[in-house]
C-alpha cells in the first residue's frame, strides 16, 4: 500500500464506483461493504443516528450476494489501490463459500458486526468460532486474510491470538460497540433494529487501549480503527501498535472523500518533522511501561 | 442530529393517492433539500419538502401508507432538512416536473418568484384528477400542463410541452419528476447540461454520506449529501436514466 490509511468496511464500499473513488481521493487500501452468501436488505430505518461523541448504526448487512459483486471489486480496483474483500457468513462453510467466489487483494473476515442474528459478533466473540473460520478460510485462498475483532467482549486479546493461532495474517481492531440509543417523546429505541453499534470519536480511546493490548500479544499485524478523523488520531494509534489505520465514520464530515489525503498527508508531514519511520513510530507508546 | 419530533398541524387530501402533512416545525429548507422521515415503528424514508414545514407524499409503500393512516395532533421523527437543494440563478427560470416530484418545485418557485424572477412552469400528470399545486404555480407565473391522457392541458408527457418553449431564452432550468421523463428533457436540451438543475431519487438509508446506498455509477457521487439536486453535466454518461440499485446494492 502506498500509505497506511484505509477505508473501512462498512462505509461506501456497496459499489465499485465509490471504492474507487475513495482509492483516487487517497486511501492506500479500501475495504468493500461485509458481503455474504445471499442478497440482503438490512435492517429498518432509522439504521443511522448521531449521538454524543458519533454514530449509531445498524445497518444490517445489506449487500447484493457475492454472486453479483465480483464485478463492483473489479471496477473498485480501477482506483490503483489494493481491494480488501469484507465476507461474513454463519461459519467456516458459509465463509469459504464467500471467499472462493471472490477474487480481490485480501479478505476481512466479519466476525464482529454487533447487530445482525447469526453473523458477525455473534459468533466472533468465541475464541474457538475465530480461530476454526480462520483456519478454514486460509486454507481455501491464497491470499492474506484479515480478521476483524469486536470489542464486546471481556478479552479481545484471546480473540486475536485464536485468529492468529487459524493462519490470519493481521487482525482489524475494533468494531463498533454495542449500543442504543431512545427516543425521548416516544420512548422507543431509535434503530430500527433497536440497538446497533457506536462509532465515531466517541470510541477512540477504546480502540486505542484495543491495539495496545493486541499490538502487545500478537506477532502479526495490528489494524488500528475506531474514531479516525485527523492525522493526530492515526498517529496516537499507530503509536499504540497499529501497522495501519481503517477509516469509516469521519467520511461524514464535510470534507468527504478528502479525509483519506488529509489524514496521509498530515502523518507524513509529521513523519518529517520527527524524523521517524512509520515503523520507528508504531509501538513506541509500549516502551513507557 | 437526533430526529426532531414534529406533530402535525395539517393534512391535505391533494389527490387520491398525494397528501401533504405540515408540520408545528419551520424548518426554512433550501429548496430541494428532504428530510429522514421516521414513521415510528415502521421505517424511516427520505422525502422532498413542499413547504416550509411541509412534505408532499405519494402512496408507493408501507411507510407511505403508515404515514397516509396519520391524523393532525399525531408526529413523526424527522432529520433535516438534508442535502444540497436547488441553486437559483439568472433572471428567467423554467420549472419542468412530473407527477409529485412538482413539489419541491412548488417551493422553489415561490423562492425565485420572491426574488423577481420571471418564472414558467411545466408539469406533467397522468390525468386530470393528479393535477398538484395547480394554484400555487399560477401565482407565479406561467403554467404549462400535460396530461398522458389529454384530459387536461397538452396530450403526452411532461416532454410534449417543451416544444411550445423557447428553451435558450431560460438562464436556468429545474427538474424533478420520474427519471425517464428527466433524462428525455435533459436529452432535448443538448449544450444546456451545466444550466440544468435536477432532483434525483435514489434508495437512501443513512442520509449522511457514510453507507454508500445511493452512490452514482461510475462517479461514486453520493446523492444524500452531494445531491438531490445534481447538476445536469455530471449525469452525463452516468447510470442515469439507465438503473438504479435497490437496498441490497443489487441493480434494478
Amino acid at each position: 500500500m502506498d500509505n497506511p490509511v484505509i477505508l473501512a468496511a462498512g462505509i461506501l464500499g456497496t459499489t465499485g464506483a465509490s471504492l474507487k473513488r475513495a482509492a483516487q481521493s487517497g486511501a492506500g487500501g479500501v475495504v468493500t461493504k461485509s458481503v455474504g452468501s445471499v442478497p440482503r436488505d438490512g435492517h429498518r430505518g432509522p439504521t443511522v443516528v448521531q449521538v454524543e461523541g458519533g454514530l449509531l448504526n445498524a445497518m444490517g448487512l445489506p449487500n447484493p450476494s457475492y454472486a453479483n459483486f465480483q464485478e463492483e471489486i473489479d471496477i473498485g480496483r480501477e482506483g490503483g489501490a489494493p481491494v480488501v474483500a469484507s465476507i461474513f457468513g454463519s461459519g467456516p462453510q458459509e465463509f469459504v463459500e464467500v471467499a472462493e467466489s471472490l477474487e480481490a487483494d485480501g479478505f476481512e473476515l466479519n466476525l464482529s458486526c454487533p447487530h445482525a442474528e447469526k453473523y458477525g459478533a455473534e459468533i466472533g466473540c468465541e475464541a474457538c468460532n475465530v480461530e476454526e473460520i480462520t483456519r478454514a478460510v486460509k486454507r481455501s485462498v491464497a491470499i492474506p486474510v484479515w480478521v476483524k475483532l469486536t470489542p464486546n467482549v471481556a478479552d479481545i486479546v484471546g480473540l486475536g491470538l485464536a485468529a492468529q493461532r487459524g493462519g490470519a495474517d493481521g487482525v482489524v481492531a475494533i468494531n463498533t460497540l454495542k449500543a442504543m440509543a431512545i427516543d425521548v417523546e416516544s420512548g422507543r429505541p431509535i434503530l430500527g433494529n433497536r440497538f446497533g453499534g457506536l462509532s465515531g470519536p466517541a470510541i477512540k480511546p477504546v480502540a486505542v487501549r484495543c491495539v495496545f493490548d493486541l499490538a502487545d500479544a500478537l506477532e502479526i499485524p495490528v489494524i488500528g480503527v475506531g474514531g479516525i478523523s485527523r492525522w493526530q488520531d492515526a498517529a496516537e494509534m499507530i503509536m499504540a501498535g497499529a501497522a495501519g489505520v481503517q477509516v469509516g465514520t469521519a467520511l461524514r464530515n464535510p470534507e468527504g472523500y478528502g479525509i483519506f489525503r488529509s489524514i496521509a498527508e498530515g502523518l507524513s508531514t509529521y513523519l518529517e518533522r520527527k524524523e521517524m519511520t512509520l515503523e520507528e513510530l508504531r509501538g513506541i507508546a509500549g516502551r513507557f511501561s | 442530529m437526533r430526529p426532531k419530533n414534529a406533530q402535525i398541524v395539517e393534512i391535505v387530501r391533494e389527490t387520491a393517492n398525494v397528501r401533504t402533512i405540515r408540520f408545528d416545525l419551520d424548518l426554512n429548507p433550501v429548496p430541494g433539500q428532504y428530510l429522514m422521515v421516521w414513521v415510528r415503528g415502521v421505517d424511516e424514508v427520505p422525502m422532498s419538502m413542499s413547504y416550509r414545514n411541509g412534505i408532499t407524499v405519494q402512496l408507493v409503500g408501507e411507510a407511505t401508507r403508515a404515514i397516509f393512516d396519520l391524523k393532525v395532533g399525531e408526529s413523526l421523527g424527522l432529520r433535516g432538512p438534508l442535502g444540497n437543494g436547488f441553486s437559483l440563478a439568472g433572471d428567467k427560470i423554467l420549472l419542468v416536473g412530473g407527477g409529485v416530484g412538482a413539489a419541491p418545485l412548488a417551493l422553489l418557485g415561490k423562492a425565485a418568484s420572491k426574488r423577481g424572477m420571471e418564472v414558467t412552469t411545466l408539469l406533467g400528470f397522468r390525468c386530470c384528477d393528479d393535477l398538484l399545486f395547480r394554484e400555487r404555480f399560477e401565482r407565479i407565473g406561467e403554467l404549462i400542463i400535460t396530461t398522458d391522457d389529454g384530459s387536461e392541458g397538452i396530450c403526452g408527457r411532461a416532454s410534449a410541452g417543451l416544444s411550445c418553449l423557447d428553451l435558450q431564452k431560460f438562464d436556468q432550468i429545474y427538474l424533478c419528476g420520474p427519471e425517464p421523463m428527466m433524462a428525455d428533457v435533459i436529452g432535448r436540451c443538448r449544450g444546456m447540461e451545466t444550466k440544468i438543475q435536477a432532483s434525483i431519487d435514489r434508495y437512501f438509508k443513512c442520509g449522511m454520506g457514510i453507507c454508500g446506498s445511493c452512490c452514482i455509477d461510475p462517479s461514486g457521487i453520493r446523492l444524500c449529501v452531494e445531491g438531490p439536486v445534481i447538476r445536469a453535466d455530471r449525469l452525463a454518461g452516468t447510470e442515469f436514466g439507465k438503473y438504479r440499485r435497490g437496498p441490497s446494492g443489487l441493480k434494478n
